[in-house]
């Protein structure tokens, strides 16, 4: 669990220390609820916990999107749903945030049935859509201070807000510039900050980094991780099992709508995958047949289309093993087990195809 | 945090009430957005929209009314052919003016910016959007009305005092036109569809006693040319621009008002269904 946690702060070494300070001023502004939210919270609720869920389902004509999952998340926790495209991850993101009707079950965000105080729900919310849906028709920093106004917050408070949040998406210089003219990765950007701009407790990323090259992916995990540092919580649905790694304390993995194991990627990697993965290609002819003849090594073996994956231990000792036996694969790679791996252990599929 | 719940009249009002997830008393901010967005945007559209219905007035009124003489307006006495198809043209102009902005500006924000998908992420219930956008529309409608009175008062064309009503009169049939127009317009798809009502609206322009009275139809005809909704704000502006009033005048404004309801209803049972589905 730790490793994963420390990983990201090697790849942003300069980032904490500029945190603490806005971290401070975060805290004292959103942790201090008022007297009639704290009259509000479900006396049955832990009061830790911003979301729980209860067998919820969504169904879509024969369709069941959702089906009778359950899960909770406590303040602050950066939780993810990990699944493929069709999983019912943005589904369950759409009741959360109550624009989305649930079919059954209970879901209770803050005290709240987003389904029946939707608006005082998203007061407290942070959406960031799968798809941007910027407003074209205005520019940047108009696009922060016209989005705080439908949560009804005064111009007095949105000005500094917004100069701040273009600082923290670091696109102060393009304040004035017109959407269209912006990068995906700023426009990215531009969504999260928007998404913050009043100062919700819990922040909902859909797909945060789908379609972004690799320096805007990296750019903008950064910006997560000082949200989540400042307290805030984080859903995310990601089918980028290194973005999960990264991003996620816990998360459940979800496939055609039902849970399919739930814990830190840490743990699941530790329960469902051996500590490494031999990777070994033999040519898209020969991957189909070759399992036969790899039989006894390591734990278990896995063979797709492109290559043939050996679960084991000690990648190595398990290679040595192979050459041993007179196999010469084209390439061979050991690396350490990944959440890819403990999904194609659960449901038998890769998770991007 | 009380920045955050200070602006929330909503958040006491919305927990008792069924219309806690339709509405959070915040058009105003849809409102604002519209305006921002004008500042930037197409001026041209608006201004051909004003354009429009001066241009058939100078070549009908002016050039055809040359040949036409004078006509037998409302109240039965003898007005220039110019001033009997005047206030038509401005009810015309009040429901292009709202129809732009509740049928394709919303067309588009819908289907292609995304911007209701994003408005409703945030407090904003459907209510909010729909009233914000229909305001906006009426906005619309208000500005060309005001203009083409003017231009009818340059040309002399307004004979009583009666006929500065004619302005919020104008607001009124295109409060009913919005309405509706928004609601419909949620059920458009492609751009095909969309063509749709220009279809309805053309033949609505040139039929619904814009250029004649309505007695040179058959019966049966007449019967359906009065239940289209710019009939009745046709006779509605021109009964008004001479001053000279019926029980008819109510039928005419009541049929707004009632044009009104259904269509708030129907456009935001539309938005709930389309965004919190």
């Amino acid at each position: 669990m730790q490793e994963y946690l420390q990983e990201p702060f090697h790849i942003f070494p300069g980032a904490t220390s500029l945190l603490r300070v806005h971290n401070e001023a975060i805290r004292s502004s959103t942790q201090s609820p008022t007297p009639s939210e704290s009259s509000r919270t479900n006396p049955d609720m832990n009061p830790q916990t911003v979301i729980s869920a209860r067998d919820l389902t969504k169904t879509y004509g024969d369709l069941t999107a959702v089906d009778n999952i359950s899960f909770d998340v406590p303040a602050g926790e950066s939780f993810g749903l990990l699944g493929p495209n069709g999983a019912g991850k943005s589904t369950t993101m759409k009741m959360i945030g109550g624009v989305s009707q649930r079919t059954s079950g209970s879901l209770n965000i803050m005290g709240l049935d987003p389904e029946s105080h939707g608006p005082e729900v998203r007061a407290h919310l942070g959406v960031v859509p799968q798809q941007d849906n910027l407003d074209e028709e205005l520019r940047v920093r108009e696009n922060l201070i016209v989005y705080g106004r439908y949560f009804g917050l005064p111009l007095s408070y949105l000005r500094p807000k917004a100069d701040e949040l273009l600082e923290f998406a670091q696109l102060t210089d393009k304040a004035n510039s017109k959407v269209d003219a912006l990068s995906g990765g700023m426009k990215r950007r531009l969504t999260i900050a928007r998404s913050l701009i009043n100062e919700p407790r819990i922040l909902l990323l859909d797909e945060p980094t789908t379609g972004l090259d690799p320096q805007a992916r990296h750019i903008l995990w950064d910006r997560l991780f000082r949200l989540k540092e400042s307290g805030v919580t984080l859903i995310l649905t990601t089918h980028y099992m290194d973005e999960a790694e990264q991003l996620c304390d816990r998360l459940i993995v979800v496939d055609k709508g039902r849970i399919m194991a739930e814990g830190s990627p840490a743990n699941l990697i530790r329960e469902h995958s051996s500590r490494e993965v031999l990777e070994l290609r033999f040519g898209s002819e020969r991957n189909a047949t070759i399992g036969v003849e790899l039989q006894g090594i390591g734990e278990r073996l896995e063979t797709l289309p492109d290559r043939v994956l050996i679960y084991a231990h000690d990648g190595e000792a398990a290679l040595e093993q192979v050459t041993s036996r007179g196999l010469r694969p084209m390439t061979s790679l050991v690396r350490r087990s990944s959440l890819e791996d403990v999904f194609l252990r659960l449901t038998g599929r890769s998770l991007v195809d | 945090m009380s920045v955050l719940t200070g602006g929330h009249s909503a958040t006491d009002l919305a927990r008792e009430r069924k219309f806690g997830s339709l509405y959070s008393r915040n058009a105003r901010a849809v409102v604002g957005r519209g305006l921002m967005a004008a500042k930037s945007s197409t001026w041209l559209v608006m201004v051909s929209g004003f354009f429009e219905p001066v241009l058939f007035l100078l070549a009908m009124g002016v050039g055809m009314g040359s040949i036409v003489g004078t006509v037998q307006g409302p109240g039965g006495g003898e007005i220039s052919y110019a001033a009997y198809i005047a206030p038509a043209l401005l009810a015309v102009s009040a429901m292009n003016g709202a129809i732009y902005d509740s049928t394709w500006n919303v067309f588009f924000k819908m289907n292609f910016a995304k911007l209701y998908q994003g408005m409703l992420y945030t407090s904003l219930g459907p209510l909010d959007v729909a009233i914000g956008e229909i305001f906006l529309a009426l906005l619309r409608g208000l500005l060309y009305a005001t203009g083409f009175t003017a231009v009818m008062g340059v040309m002399g064309l307004l004979t009583s005092w009666w006929a500065i009503l004619v302005i919020p009169a104008s607001v009124l049939i295109a409060f009913g036109f919005a309405s509706f127009g928004m609601g419909i317009t949620s059920f458009m798809k492609t751009f095909q569809q969309m063509d749709w009502i220009n279809f309805f609206l053309l033949p609505m322009f040139l039929f619904s006693a814009t250029f004649y009275p309505l007695s040179v139809y058959p019966q049966v005809i007449q019967w359906f040319i009065q239940a289209m909704p710019l009939w009745h704000g046709v006779e509605l502006l021109r009964q008004i621009s001479v001053g000279s009033f019926s029980p008819a005048t109510a039928i005419h404004v009541g049929y707004y008002v009632v044009m009104i309801g259904l269509g708030i209803m129907l456009t935001t049972g539309r938005l709930r269904q389309l965004f919190l589905k």
